[in-house]
């Protein structure tokens, strides 16, 4: 959004593509965070909303392919960018192997954190595909899940790993 | 909610005039801090200049040294080669600070100018006089475990909280800024104030003056650098206390030390008693340990803090062991 011109408050409408849709987010305040627009606006309630600063990473969403916490995102600022959420990630109703690694771990309990977690993971195995323990741990570390006590969250991410593994083996 | 203008210039001299322009416009980079201040009605600004579209982002080799451009994302900064080669006390604070979606979003800029993490300034509606000059400082007799105890003042003993910041200091880093009539070149050393009557001032920066870009100087030091951390997890959150250390020893003897603190005062803290007592000597036990005490000699702990005067002198001595180890 480029422009001089002052906008008023609750008046300003622009657009937001989104897991590859155009979306129009009409009459909005322009200090709205990109999970309040997602959540609110757009009637995407995957990304969750608990600490609204940046501590949890239940809201995780990539902007341009970068994961990111949507609640510190503005979302006027990602007006020319490509935003994918958690509903993004699948193809359809079929479950990519991050979520069904998640449910066959019985890595998800009350499910609050699954949804930022499926994108952390899906981040990091697609940008490392051999990660060490030290490094899924660092990876989800922005991930706060107050339930499971993460054992079997890892033991997930690990089955992932090593099922895409064995794929790519010749 | 109140009228907020959004503008996303494409060029710093733009930037500059429409951050100038309105006394109560604010940058807007990472947003990680901004965003957040924002929705808690800390920041009320009228104007946000959203700086994302400027072209100061990326790491350059430059005279031996580096120049970081003030939008580079945490992230990329601890992915470059450069930097973790030749500058490792950088790559480690910035690999401890925050968490891997904030550091994808935080920049380098921000980074130096984040606000404290103080509970009652971060609380709207409690006296604090850095964000409300004149209502009191909560701290002092309230909660004060994470405050400072080194460089506060009666007003104010908020800490700074950004990691960072403490190994720029300690490489002596310096801050390139550009405002509608005068570029400058900030030492890192130079920019922060001391909270004294007036902690609703954090730095010498003027309103609307943008951070254009970090460089680090091609030193003796900067190779033999490290930053340690303690926090109360080993993972994602602020530091009790940090420090960053650079040393360059000769023929066994040191001929020139940084020592840099983290979470212990309201500005990056440089520990120069510290320096003085490392600097010409052998790095044994002895000196150490003369090092470690040098640097809180002058602490001022509180009730609640007092901690913190041995985790520092813990904290340097761990990290000066780790610096001066391997000749
Ligand atoms: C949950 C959480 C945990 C965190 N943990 C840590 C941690 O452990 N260690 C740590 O060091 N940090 C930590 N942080 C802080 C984080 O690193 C900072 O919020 C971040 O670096 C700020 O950068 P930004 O680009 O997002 O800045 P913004 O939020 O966009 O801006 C911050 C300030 O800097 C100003 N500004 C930004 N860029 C410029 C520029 N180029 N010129 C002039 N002014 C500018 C803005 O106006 C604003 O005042 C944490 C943050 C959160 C939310
Ligand atoms: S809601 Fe965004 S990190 Fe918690
Ligand atoms: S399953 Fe409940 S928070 Fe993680």
């Amino acid at each position: 959004m480029t422009g001089n011109h002052p906008l008023a408050a609750e008046s300003e409408t622009y657009e937001l593509s989104v897991n590859g849709r155009r979306e129009q987010v009409k009459a909005a305040w322009l200090g709205e965070s990109l999970l309040a627009v997602l959540r609110e606006r757009l009637g995407l309630p995957g990304a969750k909303n608990a600490c609204e600063q940046g501590e949890c990473g239940s809201c995780s969403v990539f902007v341009d392919g970068v994961l990111v916490c949507s609640c510190c995102v503005l979302a006027a600022d990602a007006v020319d960018a490509e935003v994918t959420t958690v509903e993004g990630l699948a193809d359809g109703d079929a479950l990519t192997d991050v979520q069904q690694s998640f449910l066959d771990a019985g890595a998800v309990q009350c499910g609050f954190c699954t949804p930022g977690l499926v994108v952390a993971v899906h981040d990091l195995l697609d940008r490392n595909p051999d990660p060490g323990d030290l490094e899924v741990r660092e990876a989800i570390s922005g991930n706060l899940c107050r339930c499971t006590g993460y054992g079997r969250i890892l033991a997930a991410v690990e089955a992932v790993r090593d099922q895409r593994g064995r794929r790519s083996r010749p | 909610m109140a009228p907020l203008e959004y503008l996303r210039p494409s060029d710093e001299g733009a930037a500059i005039a429409l951050a100038e322009a309105d006394g109560r416009a604010c940058l807007l980079a990472g947003g990680t801090d901004v965003v957040g201040l924002l929705k808690d009605g800390v920041l009320a600004p009228s104007r946000l200049v959203d700086i994302n579209a400027l072209p100061i982002a990326g790491v350059e080799i430059r005279d031996g040294g580096l120049s970081i451009g003030a939008l580079t994302r945490l992230s990329d900064v601890a992915d470059h080669p450069a930097v973790r080669g030749r500058f490792p006390a950088l790559a480690h604070a910035v690999l401890a600070a925050a968490s891997p979606q904030l550091r994808n979003m935080a920049t380098v800029g921000g980074s130096l100018l984040q606000r404290t993490r103080c509970g009652y300034f971060r609380d709207p509606v409690t006296p604090c006089n850095k964000r409300a000059p004149g209502t009191g400082c909560s701290a002092i007799d309230g909660e004060h475990r994470l405050h400072a105890i080194l460089g506060g003042s009666d007003r104010c003993i908020a800490v700074h909280p950004s990691d960072p910041a403490v190994a720029l200091l300690a490489l002596d880093a310096v801050v390139r800024t550009r405002g509608s009539r005068k570029e400058r070149a900030i030492p890192v050393d130079d920019l922060y104030l001391l909270p004294g009557s007036t902690p609703e001032r954090e730095t010498l920066l003027e309103h609307g003056e943008l951070i254009v870009a970090v460089e680090l100087p091609a030193t003796s030091f900067a190779a033999r650098s490290c930053y340690l951390k303690v926090r109360e997890r080993a993972s994602f959150e602020f530091a009790l206390v940090s420090a960053a250390v650079a040393l360059d020893v000769r023929g066994g003897v040191i001929r020139t030390a940084r020592v840099a603190l983290g979470g212990v005062a309201p500005r990056p803290w440089r520990a120069r008693a510290a320096e003085a007592v490392l600097r010409g000597s052998r790095m044994t036990e002895a000196t150490i340990a003369a090092a470690a005490s040098a640097a809180v000699r002058d602490a001022r702990p509180r009730e609640q803090n007092a901690f913190k005067v041995e985790l520092v002198r813990r904290v340097l001595t761990r990290v000066l062991a780790t610096a001066g180890a391997g000749g």
